[in-house]
């Protein structure tokens, strides 16, 4: 892992390369770095990370801030093979707004994970070869895992409650 | 009504040879009178059609080979020696839903998998069943959220097994009962078991076509799907 400073360092190695807008801030925590960017710059930011040696894309998450703005995240979890060493890449888009540039011409892994996300959570990754649904039907409305879509699904028949659902069954 | 045990003539094997040698005589054409009519009493057994055909199915299922999720390790469990199917004459797992008549779904049914077991349900001749096993297809068990949903709300279910998963012994008996409900009931197509004779199943399509017009070149009617009982 980088430690506090070695993050810095990162950091600043990124401002410099791609301006001070590039970079938002850095979080160390629980001995995990994690650098936060603005969306627009992630291709760029990803591809000097790889030339530092972190040339693995171990996986791209979503999250949902709900009810911060910007609301939804993605992160890239960046792996260096050689030193064994791990760095988080993270953004945040609005909810109005949440396209990202996506990945997956440079990382072929990220396709299905892009996929997930933007079935998951809503967030548009740009230039996606084939930004489709991956896990939920085609048809589906909605983005179930949003803080903000509802929990509960469909009745279930017990035998306590069966008066309230007369033709469950048919 | 009375009953009464009597010993069986003599010594077992006497008795079984004179049963034998009276049936040869029967068959040779020897046998008349009263002598015909005790052989006839003693080697008949009556019952109904519905009941021997029954009898026949209950003892031979033929369940789907079609697994889920972590239930299916279960299922595959009770072709086992430790409680073997085979006793019941459920061993043999078809490859095909057209030569299955039992359904057993093993595992959670996400809404992308319904219409794929339901079509499998469909696929399968009358007669057929299906057990809900485990607390996901029956109820949605811990994933009670957008992703599952319970089998009884796209196709008839016959039994439910709970448990998370069920262990072997208590699928067993969820096809002990299901043997005993076809043993008992006389058979009824699944559209009177649940309430839908005189009903047909279609989809709802722009494509549909005329059905007359589809019979002149001999194209079955439109979306339609299933035929009225």
């Amino acid at each position: 892992m980088p430690d506090a400073t070695g993050l810095e360092l990162i950091a600043q190695d990124l401002r410099a390369a791609h301006g001070d807008d590039a970079v938002l801030g850095t979080l160390f925590f629980r001995d995990k770095a994690a650098v936060d960017i603005a969306p627009a710059r992630v291709r760029e930011t990803l591809e000097s990370l790889r030339e530092r040696g972190f040339s693995f894309l171990a996986s791209v998450h979503g999250l949902d801030y709900y009810p911060e703005e910007p609301r939804l995240g993605v992160q890239y979890e960046l792996l260096d093979m050689y030193e064994v060493d791990r760095i988080t890449v993270r953004l945040r888009v609005p909810l109005d707004a949440p396209t990202v540039p996506s990945v997956t011409p440079q990382w072929p892994t990220a396709d299905h994970q892009e996929r997930e996300v933007y079935d998951m959570f809503g967030v548009i990754f740009e230039g996606h070869p084939d930004l489709r649904r991956i896990l939920m039907p085609e048809d589906y409305e909605g983005h179930p895992q949003r803080r903000d879509f509802p929990i509960g699904g469909e009745p279930v028949l017990f035998t306590h409650n069966e008066p309230r659902f007369p033709r469950y069954s048919q | 009504m009375e009953v009464t045990r009597r010993q069986l003539g003599a010594g077992g094997m006497e008795e079984f040879r004179s049963r034998q040698l009276t049936a040869r005589q029967m068959l040779q054409g020897d046998l008349e009178g009263p002598a015909l009519d005790q052989h006839v009493e003693d080697s008949i057994l009556t019952t109904t059609l519905d009941r021997a055909a029954n009898w026949a199915r209950a003892n031979a299922m033929f369940p789907a080979t079609f697994g889920l999720a972590c239930c299916a390790i279960e299922m595959m469990s009770i072709v086992g020696a430790r409680v073997d199917v085979a006793r019941f004459g459920g061993e043999a797992f078809r490859a095909s839903p057209r030569q299955a008549d039992l359904l057993i779904l093993s595992g959670r049914i996400s809404i992308k998998m319904a219409p794929v077991v339901r079509r499998i349900y469909d696929q399968m001749i009358e007669p057929r069943w299906a057990i809900a096993m485990g607390a996901c297809s029956s109820s949605m068990g811990v994933f009670n959220n957008y992703a599952i949903v319970p089998a009884d709300k796209f196709m008839p279910v016959d039994v439910h097994v709970p448990g998370c998963p069920p262990r072997p012994e208590a699928l067993m008996h969820g096809i002990l009962r299901l043997r005993a409900m076809i043993l008992a009931k006389p058979d009824l197509s699944w559209r009177t078991r649940y309430g839908g004779r005189g009903t047909e199943e279609f989809i709802e399509s722009e494509l549909a076509i005329d059905p007359v017009a589809g019979h002149a070149v001999g194209i079955s009617g439109g979306g339609r799907m299933g035929t009225s009982a």
